[in-house]
């Protein structure tokens, strides 16, 4: 799992062949991994981020070129009230400000949300709210998960939040020996069903080997809580709020390459967006494309090259929910689809995309016209942006070209 | 009472939280806020460079030009507070907390019922009954004094051996022995290991085994009764070996920045399985630890039911008066075996065990206390013996006559709903239950 022990396996040199040629071909005609916005990685995450005045995009594209990707706001739907134009760390402020207002026993806590949170999701909520409503933990994750579950065990609604996700392993104790069996141990006793934990996800062009990380696959195998992953301002509001009145411990991950990229119009009061259910977001009827978070724009780009390049049409998916996943919809896509591919950007041996490909192949065997791809991390660590070779590079990113290559080549044995 | 020492002065900025009543439900009524008090250390607020004082934010102190390291204190030690001596006498009148004879006398029934439970479980898993059990010997003295000196409201999170805690609050015989079977009448349905405990009435939180786990988890119990300003305070119980995890770390540091209304209750007995405490730290033990936290400290006499008493309920009071931790470490020795899967012979000595179980024991030194009170006779003790031994058999005859707990049972609280990949795995397990039922003790299951 580290750079010097890279060795990339036959198929991933020939995907990057493939994904290189593909480059070559379409060199210079849109956006490529290369483009990934200087003003994000001019600033290490590491402080607060404020974006200065040259990279905020023109108010009036939608359209934000922040990354490798281009993100579609979602369509404005005013079933919820009045709405507001928000990005996606404002629509977790505004959801965590809701919940506060309503729920007297609702804390907030982790390493430096009482000034804001070096993401900026908690900003202004400590002035609202009090000191014993938003407030600092000292610096130690497996501290601040125990000390969540206390609170949700006693009865507040705890809403914890770890710096990055990157380094939410000093808690994995927490989460899965303790607050994911809290309520099966106790027969029903005890649960600390209150509990939300808040983590910053995925890539960023810039955050190297310890800012980027994916590990919803190490929960997804722990029976008893949720992971969520929201791909953009709409969905984080909904299902964050879905996740701090859900009665089971959850854990949310936030893109964080989306915290200022993605902007919605987000509805002011709060909602909902339902746990366990994955969003249809493209019919399509030869391949189903399933992703989560980040990995969602560039599928939905995916699917317009390959209607554009290779005549075919996709079908994509938005898990939104990695546990308990939902089987149904993915199921009944790629019954009328046929082929799957799955992307994500965590590793791909033992990644989640193993468990949905084996319950696709359990369910769908006679439906299936070729075997499931998945396209995902290279087998190594995530490393910088900087100070890397060009084939390591493009372990950063899993490009729309890489993607396309992939559908051609696996699921239409085209190249 | 005044066993506990300053460790630092505080001075105590009170600010009031300003209550948000805002769109505020039915709830907010019953929830008003306690005194919120920040503990900051006399420093200065400004800086200042003409003193001399250092002006560094992280410490207050002042400069001294000699070098020299600070020496750990570990030759003469702590000191550990005591109420009776080993005879049963009090040593100190002013000390003696002059509990009524009723409540001493329960006290004793209490330790003894637990080690007659103790006795007679073990014998039972010896004999292939149980699967698995852990003694309390030589402890008895920690847990009741301790448990005697809370309010019964006061939420405790436990290791697991602190069985005579959840005894001296009410929990009935029958109900140890469920859990011991993994009998249906189990309040947590058979899903774990004999000896993990848990009431939701009695505010006792099931056991975990992963150890110091809950160490954490109650301060932040405690900081939830803090904004509830329900009166309530937490007590958390773990041993000294539990205390090396980074768990125990994180709790006290949380308990202490945050501040917690809670009791941490170190039960120091010697040993972590076969680890001996000098192969567990260097320093003075546990207290050691506390000023290092910025957390009140006392050691205490595990083993002198009155002195654990004491400090329990000073602590207590405190806690709750002042929203800050304490730290209590209970001196005692493991009499038994860790459990029923270790032999301590290969580690200790015959010897040294006899020392703590003749010369040292809680329950030997309360009953001396009793009989020089004329409170506790032979005869007193001939009958109680015979009753609690029948008690506790009784109680173990029934268990064994339980049925097992349903079968369902196997997939609910996994989520506080039954998810459709859980529903489809029961679907399919019960498919392979009807199918080949021969092969399984169905019978056996309540229905
Ligand atoms: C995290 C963890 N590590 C190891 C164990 C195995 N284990 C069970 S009890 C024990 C010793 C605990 O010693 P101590 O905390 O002093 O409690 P005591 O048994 O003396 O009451 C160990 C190592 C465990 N249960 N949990
Ligand atoms: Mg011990």
């Amino acid at each position: 799992m580290s750079l010097t022990s890279f060795s990339p396996s036959w198929s991933d040199t020939t995907a990057m062949a493939a994904a290189a040629r593909f480059l070559l071909r379409t060199a210079g005609s849109k956006a490529s991994i290369t483009n990934v916005n200087s003003c994000v990685h001019s600033k290490l995450g590491l402080t607060p981020l404020r974006v200065s005045p040259s990279c905020i995009p023109h108010a009036k594209t939608q359209k934000r070129h922040a990354a490798h990707f281009t993100f579609q706001p979602d369509p404005v739907s005013t079933k919820y009230g009045p709405m507001q134009k928000m990005n996606l760390f404002q629509s977790v402020t505004s959801a965590l400000d809701n919940t506060l207002a309503s729920d007297p026993t609702a804390v907030i806590f982790g390493e430096d949300v009482a000034f804001g949170g070096v993401f900026r999701c908690t900003v202004g909520l400590r002035d609202k709210y009090g000191k014993d409503r938003v407030f600092n933990t000292p610096l130690c994750e497996q501290g601040i998960v125990g000390f969540g579950i206390g609170l949700a065990v006693a009865g507040a609604t705890a809403i914890a939040e770890i710096q990055f996700a990157d380094y939410i392993f000093p808690a994995f104790d927490q989460i899965v020996n303790e607050a994911a069996k809290y309520r099966y141990r106790s027969g029903n006793l005890f649960d600390c069903g209150n509990l939300t934990i808040r983590a910053p996800w995925g890539c960023v062009g810039h955050g190297s080997l310890y800012h980027s990380q994916s590990p919803e696959a190490f929960f997804a195998h722990c029976p008893g809580i949720k992971v969520v992953i929201p791909r953009g301002p709409v969905q984080a509001k909904g299902l964050l709020l879905s996740c701090i009145a859900d009665k089971n411990p959850c854990i949310f991950f936030e893109p964080k390459i989306l915290y200022r990229a993605a902007v919605d119009q987000v509805p002011v009061e709060p909602y909902q967006i339902p746990l366990s259910q994955a969003e249809v977001l493209q019919e399509g009827s030869d391949v189903t494309l399933v992703a989560w978070g980040t990995q969602v724009h560039v599928i939905r780009e995916v699917a317009a090259m390959a209607q554009e390049k290779l005549g075919v049409s996709c079908e994509v998916v938005d898990l939104q929910t990695i546990l308990p996943w939902d089987t149904e919809t993915v199921c009944k896509s790629v019954v009328k689809t046929g082929r799957l591919l799955i992307s994500h950007e965590a590793p791909v041996t033992g990644g989640f995309a193993a468990e949905i490909s084996s319950t696709v192949q359990e369910e769908c065997f006679l439906n299936l016209e070729a075997p499931i791809a998945r396209v995902c991390g290279r087998r190594t660590s995530w490393t910088s942006e900087f100070s890397i070779s060009p084939p390591i590079r493009l372990n950063l990113i899993l490009s729309q070209y890489m993607l396309t290559t992939e559908i051609a080549r696996r699921l239409f044995r085209m190249h | 009472m005044a066993a506990f020492r300053v460790l630092r002065k505080f001075c105590g900025i009170r600010y009031n939280v300003i209550c948000q009543n805002k769109g505020l439900n039915d709830f907010s009524r019953h929830f008003q806020y306690r005194e919120f008090r920040i503990n900051g250390v006399l420093c200065q607020q400004t800086l200042d460079s003409s003193t001399e004082r250092p002006q560094f934010p992280g410490a207050c102190a002042d400069f001294v030009d000699r070098l020299e390291f600070i020496q750990p204190n570990v030759i003469s030690g702590i000191p550990v507070y005591r109420v009776m001596n080993r005879q049963g006498q009090i040593i100190n009148p002013s000390e003696d907390p002059q509990l009524p004879k009723e409540m001493v006398v329960n006290f004793y029934q209490k330790m003894t019922l637990l080690n007659t439970m103790d006795r007679i479980l073990y014998e039972s898993q010896r004999q292939g009954r149980i699967s698995f059990y852990a003694t309390n010997f030589g402890e008895e003295g920690t847990h009741i004094g301790s448990a005697a000196a809370l309010d019964p409201n006061d939420l405790v999170f436990g290791q697991y051996r602190e069985v005579g805690v959840l005894m001296y609050r009410g929990f009935p015989l029958e109900l140890f022995m469920a859990q011991c079977h993994a009998n249906a009448d189990d309040l947590g349905k058979g899903r774990q290991m004999p000896v993990h405990y848990g009431s939701k009435d009695l505010n006792f939180v099931t056991i975990s085994s992963t150890l110091a786990t809950q160490i954490p988890q109650a301060a932040g119990a405690a900081y939830t009764m803090k904004r509830e300003n329900s009166n309530r305070a937490v007590i958390c119980y773990f041993g000294e070996g539990a205390a090396s995890e980074g768990d125990a770390h994180a709790g006290f540091n949380f308990s202490a920045t945050l501040e917690c209304p809670i009791i941490f209750f170190c039960r120091n007995n010697g040993y972590a399985i076969s680890t001996p405490t000098r192969e567990q730290y260097r320093g003075d033990g546990i207290a050691a630890r506390g000023p290092g936290y910025g957390i009140m400290t006392i050691r205490v006499d595990g083993n002198d039911v009155f002195a654990v008493y004491n400090a329990t309920k000073e602590a207590r009071r405190r806690a709750v008066t002042e929203n800050q931790p304490f730290l209590i470490e209970a001196m005692t020795y493991r009499v038994g075996h860790h459990s029923t899967s270790d032999d301590s012979l290969a580690y200790r000595s015959v010897d040294e065990v006899n020392y703590w179980d003749k010369q040292d024991h809680p329950i030997s030194r309360l009953r001396n206390y009793m009989t020089g009170r004329g409170w506790w006779g032979e005869e007193e003790e001939q009958a109680w013996r015979k009753e609690s031994q029948e008690q506790v058999m009784q109680a173990l005859e029934y268990a064994e006559r339980q049925p097992k707990p349903q079968i369902e049972l196997l997939f609910t609280d996994v989520y506080q709903e039954l998810p459709p990949h859980l529903e489809k795995q029961k679907q399919a397990m019960w498919r392979h239950l009807k199918q080949y039922k021969e092969h399984y003790p169905l019978s056996i299951y309540e229905k």
